[in-house]
């Protein structure tokens, strides 16, 4: 068992006590793990979460019986913000299963990052369909991947953004590029809510 | 390294948990809640639970534990259950709903900007 535990751990403060989650959601080898991994004060990990589903029918998974089994593989980074909060940092496969599982692992997120490859931008409109679905708060990154820039106008066309939803270009490699991509959407979660909160008061 | 759970036979994972498949969407246990180890391992203990012991001596959250020690984390829970419940750890919970709170997004962008 001692042998399983990785060596290099950095461990939290003693006086972390609040978790904070936000998804970075995109096609396979869009750079999800790679913005992770530029912002993470660890080394990215990876785990799986399982969940038995009764007569469903799920493309590539194990069956057993009429039983179906989803399994969904996502890695995490870890930010430590202050004494108290913690951020974790989970980089999500946007495949159709995985949304299965969507409110076992991400409720509560803070919001989701939509990583897009404007070579390949038809892979994102499902999770951005099942964004709004879920009613979670999200922006849209387009990673640079050296091809020839797509005006965002074009992009946001393209992918039938709501005008509010913030879009942004960027480099995950870089860890400032990938630090304004979070700042961007917290921003646009204190917007929506103080939104929410205005509405609210309206009614009061 | 190999994924966790991936290429280990169920019946590793139901012995593990000797056969409760996993605490399900009840489980109070969020991915992001931080584990806090509050007495050491005793003997006799499942090395599971004494694996967990050890990695949450400083707060450590769910989905950490689930990926040291490379099992699915709905295993990982049930397991974290056992000792919630015989007080070996305590879990310090996720606020919500952060969303909906403005301080703590603040606090965010504070820790954000600085890093």
């Amino acid at each position: 068992m001692d042998s399983a535990i990785s060596d290099a751990r950095t461990p939290l403060g003693a006086s972390a006590d609040n978790g904070l989650k936000i998804v970075v959601v995109g096609g396979f080898g869009v750079g999800k793990t790679t913005l992770v991994r530029s912002v993470s004060e660890i080394r990215p990990l990876n785990t799986e979460e399982t969940m038995t589903q009764a007569g469903e029918s799920v493309d590539d998974i194990a069956h057993v019986g009429t039983k179906t089994a989803t399994t969904v593989a996502f890695d995490f980074g870890r930010i430590t913000l202050d004494a108290h909060n913690v951020l974790y940092l989970f980089g999500a496969p946007g495949q159709e299963r995985f949304w299965f599982l969507w409110d076992r692992l991400f409720s509560g997120t803070l919001g989701a990052v939509v990583l897009v490859d404007t070579r390949r931008i038809d892979d994102s409109w499902y999770a951005i369909d099942r964004l709004e679905h879920h009613g979670t708060p999200f922006i849209v990154a387009c990673n640079d991947f050296g091809g020839p820039v797509r005006a965002g106008a074009d992009v946001r066309e393209a992918l039938d953004l709501d005008p509010d939803v913030p879009l942004v270009d960027c480099d995950a490699r870089s860890r400032e590029s990938a630090k304004e991509v979070l700042i961007t959407l917290v921003r646009h979660v204190q917007a929506r809510y103080a939104t929410a909160a205005g509405v609210r008061g309206e009614l009061v | 390294m190999s994924r966790p759970g991936r290429d280990d036979a169920p019946d590793r994972l139901y012995t593990i948990t000797r056969g409760r498949i996993g605490a399900g969407a009840g489980s109070p246990l969020d991915l992001v809640t931080l584990i806090v180890a509050e007495s050491a391992a005793a003997t006799g203990m499942q090395s599971e639970h004494v694996a967990i012991l050890r990695l949450a001596e400083f707060p450590t959250s769910v989905v950490e534990i689930a990926a040291e020690l490379r099992l699915p984390v709905s295993i990982t829970k049930v397991l974290l259950s056992d000792l919630l419940a015989t007080g070996h750890v305590s879990a310090r919970h996720p606020r919500r709903p952060a969303i909906t709170d403005p301080d703590i997004l603040e606090q965010v962008l504070v820790g954000l900007r600085n890093l």
